[in-house]
């Protein structure tokens, strides 16, 4: 009883004390608004030409002006890179699942798509121009191809390191592979893939701009290169920063999934 | 009595013919209803004993009998517990306890339209083992201790006659250790499934075995059959008794002359 009263002074005097600002969820709006006025006052600072470094002020201004087709341009590179990634979320967990069925399919096609990924996209991009004509489609294969790796990379990993306990334990009772797969291989490779989907949308974003910019007539990444081309560079700075909120808003909402679909990979120690 | 397990001169050799002579003239027999125990120094083969025994390796010389059968590929009339508990933390501590069922061929397509009965077989375990209504939790929110005891209602849901258990205890505390022995001893007296326990404890060893079996160091085989006087049931008291602390020094001694000799 005396540990119970002895108790209850500390907790009334921490009431007392007024209700805080949150730090950490004011961070990142606090660290942005600090980059732009510190970017705002080094211009300024520097006396920059327009040409080289347009101010914060100077790209808003942009942002106002071209609104039309700034969102036009930012809704077809969300389009594009949207499929592109759609296909890959796709592609990707099949290649996976495949690719870690087997240590033989593993040893065997590993080396090949190391090989595939350390190819700059950008190289691929005219062979595509060839193949289907500039425009959506090599955006949206180009999106598709950068971003399916890391897909298949995660999927692939969560399958082979089951641990052989469990592995042990099942056969043992007559399971057979795909008991084992369907069992304890896919639900494990799940927060594998679910973490992957951050990764490989930011790459999507690359690709399709990368190939927007080459070859396209639309897109941000066709809109940056036009404007770059009459030396309107707040216009440039401007697709920058509508790249960088698309970019933060997919990545967002694919944490938000990850979270949503795996959260017992949070909770258990999982062992790797 | 007539024997659930016997191994006849079993040689298993890990990594085709230039690799490791894990075991090697390997004779041991348990009979039906009986509890063994495998002691032994480190790496001497106690595990690849149990693959063979459940048919997860096949031996390149010797035989491997399990309840009449010739071992050819793995035996669904055991279960099986590892050190690890490797329970899946996606799923509930009872839906972890039923997968089993939805591999062994006997019941995999019962499981659905008998889901009530094979739910309160598990919570029948989950109660013997002192895990009642903790079915519902999942694995990650259980101590060590609490999912050692998930994964013994596991290995037994299918009702298996053999029971192989690779150092259960090892990772556990000294006090849920004893715990867990005397669960296993009801288990054992409850359900007469034949057990065999693989341990480094020799304590363990001699606290739950009918038989105790030492191993020589690798390449494994048996070195010496001691039968374990004390009657069931057995309380923990006995540890404190001399005969029990004569045979545990015994095998102690053992031990450490077959790994001089390694
Ligand atoms: N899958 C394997 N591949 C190759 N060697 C193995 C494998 N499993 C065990 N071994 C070797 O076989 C010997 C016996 O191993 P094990 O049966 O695990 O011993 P214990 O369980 O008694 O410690 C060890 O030397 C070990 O390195
Ligand atoms: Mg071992």
């Amino acid at each position: 009883m005396t540990i119970v009263t002895d108790n209850t002074k500390p907790a009334s005097i921490t009431r007392r004390e007024p209700a805080r600002i949150n730090w950490v969820k004011a961070a990142p709006w606090l660290y942005t608004l600090g980059l732009f006025l510190a970017w705002e006052l080094l211009v300024i600072a520097l006396d920059m030409p327009v040409t080289i470094l347009p101010a914060p002020s100077r790209i808003f201004e942009a942002v106002v002006q071209y609104w039309s087709p700034l969102l036009k341009n930012s809704l077809q590179t969300l389009f594009t890179t949207t499929l592109g990634f759609g296909l890959a979320v796709v592609g990707g967990l099949a290649i996976g699942l495949f690719i870690g069925w087997s240590k033989t399919i593993y040893a065997g096609l590993y080396p090949l798509m190391i090989g595939f990924n350390a190819i700059p996209k950008v190289a691929v991009v005219p062979i595509l121009v060839i193949w289907f004509g500039i425009g959506t489609i090599p955006a949206v294969i180009t999106a598709f191809l950068i971003s399916f790796f890391p897909i298949v990379v995660n999927v692939a990993t969560g399958l082979a390191t089951i641990e052989p306990e469990t592995e042990d334990v099942l056969r043992a009772l007559g399971a057979r592979k795909i008991d084992i797969m369907l069992k304890v291989g896919i639900p494990r490779s799940m927060p594998y893939f679910f973490g992957s989907l951050k990764i490989a949308i930011t790459l999507a974003f690359v690709g399709s701009v990368l190939s927007e910019t080459v070859a396209s007539n639309y897109g941000l990444g066709n809109m940056m290169s036009s404007a770059q081309s009459q030396f309107n560079v707040p216009l440039v700075f401007a697709g920058l920063l509508a790249l960088a909120i698309e970019g933060i808003a997919m990545y967002a909402l694919m944490a938000w999934i990850e979270k949503r679909m795996t959260g017992w990979a949070h909770r258990s120690t999982m062992a790797n | 009595m007539s024997h659930l397990v016997s191994i006849d001169d079993v040689d298993m050799r890990y990594g085709g013919a230039e690799g490791t002579l894990a075991v090697s003239q390997l004779t041991m027999r348990v009979a039906k209803g009986e509890f063994a125990a495998v002691v032994g120094p480190s790496g001497c083969g106690k595990s690849t004993l149990m693959k063979l025994v459940t048919g997860l390796h096949i031996p390149q010389a010797g035989t491997v009998i399990v309840a009449g059968q010739h071992v050819t590929k793995p035996v669904s009339i055991v279960g099986m517990a590892f050190q690890n508990p490797t329970l899946l933390p996606w799923r509930t501590t009872l839906e972890n306890i039923l997968l089993p069922l939805e591999i062994v061929e006997k019941h995999r397509h019962r499981l659905r339209a008998n889901k009530k009965e094979y739910v309160a077989k598990a919570e029948h375990l989950l109660e013997l083992v002192g895990l009642k209504g903790f079915g519902s939790k999942f694995p990650w929110q259980l101590s060590g201790g609490m999912q050692q005891r998930a994964n013994l209602c596991r290995a037994l849901i299918h009702e298996p006659e053999l029971l192989m258990l690779d150092e259960p205890f090892g990772a556990l505390d000294a006090f849920t250790r004893e715990e867990l022995w005397c669960v296993i001893r009801d288990l054992h007296a409850a359900q007469g499934v034949t057990i065999v326990l693989v341990t480094h404890d020799l304590r363990e060893a001699a606290f739950l075995a009918d038989k105790i079996f030492v191993m020589s160091a690798r390449p494994g085989r048996i070195l010496r059959e001691h039968l374990v006087p004390f009657a069931r049931p057995r309380d923990l008291e006995i540890m404190y008794h001399t005969e029990f602390n004569d045979l545990v020094q015994q095998l102690h001694g053992e031990i450490a002359q077959a790994r001089v000799v390694a």
